[in-house]
C-alpha cells in the first residue's frame, strides 16, 4: 500500500512537473507588466545606441538599472528596454509578433516607441500597415519642430503621402576614406582637396583607377562598395505602392555593368566577395593594397578603425564621387502607445533640438541631424579626428548631407537590396552568365516575398 | 484473485509513468505536426507586417513547389549527402573492424576513440564558420599552399561548384565518422567470439571474415545507420547554411532542400513551407521503407523465394 501511494505521488509529481513548466513560464510573461497604467515606456531596439543617447541628452531621465533594462525618469515613469540583436532579423520578428499582439495588450504591455534602420524603416512607416503614428498626431510639427533636419531623412522617415512617421537623430552621409600613403605613391599628394578633384565623379575615378592600378593598387575592395551610391539613386521604388511587380532601376543595372567593368580591369579585389566578411575586414588592413572605401560616420569609427592595425592617421577623407546616405536608426511611436507625452518629448529632445545633438556628435562621433550644427561642426576645430591626422571629418560630410537625394523607398527594400548583390555576386565572378543570374534573383525574391509575381528589368 | 489484480495494478503504473512522455509528445510534436500539414493547404504568409490569410487554396501549394526548382536542390541534397556518406561509411567499417579486431592489439584506443568523435562535439555552425574562415581566398589554408609553392594563384574555393560541395561533404564525414564507428564497433564486439575462432580454424581470410562474417551480422545496425543517416542527409541545413551565408553559392548549386525551405520561412510563409515540410515527410518515409526492407532481407540466398515458387508451380499442376 505504502509503496503504491508512493508511485502514485512520484506519477502525480512527475506530471505536475510538466505541466506547472508550461504555466509558470506563460504566468512570467505577464507579470514585467503588472505596474499601473501609463507608467511604462516600452522601447524596442536592436542595441544600447539608443539607451545611451537617451540617457545622454534626454533630462527627465534619473537612473538606469545595473543591468540596462530599466530607466526611471524623475516623474516616476519607467522606460522598460527590449532589446533583441539585429542578426538574422531577429530583431523584425520580435518586433513584428509585439506589433500585430498591440492591439490587445495591455496597457503598459503596448510598445511605446520603436526603432528602424533605413533599409526596412519603409516597412514600418507604410500607411496601410498604420504601425508609426503620423507624428502630428503626437502634436509635433514637422515643418516647425524639425525644421533643422535634413530633408532626406524626413522623405525617408515619411509614408507614400509624405506624413512622416518617425524622425531620426542620426544621418549616415558618406565620405570616400582614403589611404593616405597610397595616395602619397600614386599622386605624389595627400591632400583631401587634390585627392577629391581626382574622385569628384564615375568618369574620373575610372580614369584614377587606372592610375592606381598601373602602380598595382585597388581602388576599392568589393564590388559591393559601390552598391549603396547606385542603389540610393534609383528613380522609382523597386514596387509601387499597391503593385506586386518588381521593377529593377536602370540605375542598378548601371552598378552591374560598371562594376562587371570595373572587376574585369582589375580595380578591384577580385577575392573580396561582398562586404562584412574577413577578406573585407582584411582589406583594411595595412597589409592591403585597397586605397579607398566609401563609409559614412559610423563606418569609420566601428568597421574602419578596428580593422586597422597601423598607427593613427593614416587615413584621410573626402569627397565621393556620388552623395549618398547609408544607414540610420529612425524613431517612431508606435500606435495605440499609452504614453503620447512622454513619447512626444522623448523624440522632440534627440531629434529636434539643436545643442542635444550637438551633444551626441561630440560624445558618440556621430553625424547628427542638425544642418545649422553640422554647418558649425565643420567650422569647429574640436571635431577634428587624430584617427584622420587631425582632419575635420564634418567639413566633408556636411555639404554631401545637404545634396543627399534620396531614393522612393518601398517595404520590400531590404530583400531587394540584399538578394540583388548576392544573384548578380555569381555573375560577377564569372560563375554564370547575365541571364541566369537575373533568372536567379527572380527566384530568390518570390521567395522572400510571396506576393511578388513579376520582375521587370530596366533595358 | 488476489495476485491477478495486483499484477493488473502494475502494468497501469506502467502507464501512468509514460503518461507524461505522450502528453509531451502530444502537445508538443503532435498537434504542430497536424497543424503543419492542415497549414499547407492554404495561402498564409506576411507582406511587410500585414498578414495575408489564411485562405484555402487546396493543392496550390503544392502544385507550385512542382513547378519551382525543388528537385533540383533536392538533388543537390542527394549529391552532398553521398559525398559526406560514403568515405564516412567506408572509414567507419574500417576503423570499426581495427578497433574489434584482437589480433591486432591497436594500442591507445581510448584515446583514438575519443579523438575521432570530438569533431562531432562542435557545434555544427561554429564548424562551418571555421572552414570559411579557413578556406577563405585570403585565409590559412591558400597562403600555406603560397608559401609552400604548391600553387601560385589562391584558389578560390567557396566560389566554385567542386570546392563548396566537397567542402560541405567533408564537413558531414568529419562530424559523422567518429559516431558512426563507434556504433559499427559496438554491433561488430556484439557477433560471438566463437564464431571469429571457427572460421580462423577454417583458414578464413582477412577480407573474407569481413564480407562473409562481419557483415552479414551486422546488418541490423547498418540498417540502422543507413536510415538515420538518409534522415539526417535530408535535414542537411546548418552546415551549407553558414558555409554559404544561406545563399547555396554559387549559383545555388549547393542549397539544400531545409535551406529552400528556410527561405520561405523569411516571410513567414507557412503555407509553402508546410507543404515542402510533407513532401520531405513523403520523401522520407519511402526511403525509410525502402532501406528498411533492403536490409531486413529474410531471404538471402532466394531459398524462400524459391520453394513459393515451386509450391505455385505444383499446385497448378495438380489442377
Amino acid at each position: 500500500m505504502k509503496k503504491k501511494v508512493i508511485a502514485a505521488l512520484l506519477a502525480a509529481s512527475m506530471c505536475a512537473g510538466v505541466l506547472t513548466g508550461c504555466g509558470g513560464a506563460a504566468k512570467s510573461g505577464g507579470e514585467t507588466a503588472a505596474v499601473e497604467e501609463g507608467k511604462v515606456i516600452n522601447i524596442y531596439s536592436w542595441n544600447e545606441e539608443f539607451r545611451q543617447r537617451v540617457e545622454a541628452v534626454y533630462p527627465e531621465v534619473k537612473e538606469t538599472s545595473a543591468d540596462g533594462t530599466v530607466t526611471t525618469l524623475n516623474d516616476g515613469t519607467e522606460i522598460h528596454w527590449i532589446i533583441n540583436p539585429n542578426q538574422d532579423g531577429v530583431y523584425q520578428q520580435k518586433l513584428d509578433e509585439a506589433l500585430l499582439k498591440q492591439a490587445d495588450a495591455a496597457a503598459d504591455d503596448k510598445v511605446d516607441i520603436f526603432l528602424s534602420e533605413t533599409d526596412y524603416v519603409n516597412k514600418y512607416t507604410d500607411a496601410d500597415a498604420d504601425v508609426a503614428m503620423p507624428l502630428t498626431d503626437l502634436g509635433i510639427d514637422p515643418e516647425k519642430d524639425l525644421a533643422d533636419q535634413y530633408g532626406f531623412t524626413k522623405t525617408t522617415a515619411s509614408d507614400m503621402e509624405g506624413v512622416q512617421r518617425g524622425s531620426t537623430w542620426q544621418c549616415c552621409p558618406g565620405l570616400l576614406v582614403y589611404r593616405r600613403d597610397i595616395a602619397m605613391d600614386v599622386f605624389g599628394t595627400d591632400d583631401p582637396a587634390a585627392v577629391g578633384e581626382k574622385v569628384k565623379d564615375w568618369d574620373t575615378i575610372k580614369n584614377t583607377a587606372a592610375e592606381l592600378k598601373a602602380k598595382g593598387y585597388y581602388t576599392f575592395a568589393s564590388y559591393a562598395d559601390t552598391f549603396r551610391l547606385y542603389g540610393n539613386s534609383i528613380e522609382e521604388s523597386w514596387v509601387k505602392q499597391g503593385e506586386t511587380t518588381i521593377k529593377v532601376d536602370q540605375k542598378i543595372m548601371d552598378w552591374i555593368n560598371s562594376s562587371k567593368e570595373w572587376l574585369d580591369a582589375g580595380y578591384l579585389d577580385k577575392t573580396v566577395k561582398g562586404q562584412w566578411n574577413d577578406d573585407w575586414n582584411k582589406s583594411m588592413g595595412s597589409e592591403s593594397k585597397v586605397f579607398a572605401f566609401l563609409l559614412p560616420a559610423w563606418g569609420i569609427d566601428f568597421v574602419l578603425k578596428p580593422n586597422w592595425d597601423g598607427d593613427d592617421g593614416a587615413w584621410a577623407v573626402t569627397n565621393p564621387p556620388q552623395e549618398y546616405n547609408w544607414g540610420g536608426s529612425y524613431i517612431h511611436a508606435c500606435t495605440g502607445t499609452d504614453n503620447p507625452e512622454h513619447v512626444k518629448d522623448i523624440i522632440l529632445a534627440l531629434t529636434g533640438n539643436k545643442d542635444n545633438l550637438l551633444k551626441i556628435s561630440k560624445d558618440y562621433s556621430d553625424f547628427t541631424n542638425t544642418t545649422s550644427g553640422m554647418q558649425e561642426a565643420a567650422k569647429d576645430e574640436a571635431f577634428a579626428s587624430e584617427f584622420l591626422k587631425g582632419q575635420n571629418p564634418f567639413e566633408y560630410f556636411a555639404p554631401v548631407a545637404e545634396n543627399i537625394k534620396i531614393a522612393p523607398l518601398s517595404s520590400y527594400d531590404q530583400g531587394c537590396v540584399e538578394l540583388i548583390q548576392n544573384s548578380f555576386s555569381d555573375y560577377l565572378q564569372g560563375k554564370v552568365d547575365y541571364e541566369k543570374a537575373k533568372v536567379n534573383f527572380e527566384t530568390a525574391i518570390k521567395e522572400r516575398y510571396p506576393d511578388i509575381t513579376e520582375v521587370q528589368w530596366s533595358e | 484473485m488476489r495476485k491477478k489484480s495486483k499484477s493488473i495494478s502494475y502494468a497501469k503504473w506502467g502507464y501512468v509513468f509514460i503518461l507524461p512522455f505522450f502528453l509531451c509528445y502530444f502537445i508538443f510534436s503532435l498537434i504542430p505536426l497536424l497543424d503543419t500539414v492542415r497549414y499547407s493547404f492554404f495561402e498564409y504568409y506576411r507582406s511587410g507586417i500585414k498578414e495575408v490569410g489564411p485562405t484555402f487554396i487546396g493543392l496550390q501549394n503544392y502544385a507550385s513547389l512542382l513547378q519551382s526548382d525543388m528537385l533540383k536542390y533536392g538533388a543537390n541534397t542527394l549529391i552532398l549527402w553521398v559525398i559526406g556518406f560514403i568515405p564516412q561509411i567506408l572509414i567507419a567499417l574500417l576503423l570499426a573492424v581495427w578497433f574489434t579486431d584482437v589480433r591486432l592489439k591497436i594500442r591507445g584506443q581510448q584515446f583514438f576513440k575519443v579523438v575521432i568523435y570530438l569533431p562531432n562535439l562542435i557545434m555544427a555552425s561554429a564548424f562551418a564558420m571555421l572552414f570559411f574562415t579557413i578556406f577563405s581566398t585570403n585565409g590559412p589554408v591558400n597562403s600555406i599552399l603560397m608559401s609552400m609553392g604548391i600553387i601560385k594563384e589562391r584558389i578560390d574555393f567557396l566560389g566554385s561548384v567542386l570546392g563548396t560541395r566537397s567542402l560541405i561533404g567533408f564537413m558531414n564525414f568529419l562530424m559523422w565518422f567518429g559516431n558512426t564507428t563507434i556504433m559499427l564497433m559496438a554491433a561488430i564486439m556484439g557477433i560471438s567470439m566463437d564464431v571469429f575462432e571457427a572460421a580462423e580454424i577454417d583458414g578464413c581470410t582477412g577480407f573474407k571474415r569481413f564480407y562473409y562474417i562481419i557483415l552479414p551480422l551486422i546488418r541490423p545496425i547498418l540498417a540502422y545507420t543507413l536510415i538515420t543517416a538518409i534522415i539526417g542527409g535530408l535535414q542537411m541545413f546548418d552546415v551549407p547554411q553558414i558555409l554559404t551565408n544561406g545563399q547555396g553559392t554559387p549559383d545555388r548549386t549547393s542549397m539544400t532542400l531545409i535551406m529552400f525551405l528556410n527561405s520561405h520561412l523569411k516571410s513567414k510563409n507557412y503555407g509553402m513551407a508546410g507543404a515542402l515540410s510533407v513532401y520531405l515527410f513523403i520523401v522520407s518515409a519511402i526511403l525509410c521503407f525502402i532501406v528498411y526492407r533492403m536490409t531486413n532481407d529474410n531471404d538471402p540466398d532466394g531459398s524462400k523465394a524459391a520453394a513459393k515458387r515451386r509450391e505455385k508451380e505444383e499446385r497448378r499442376r495438380r489442377k
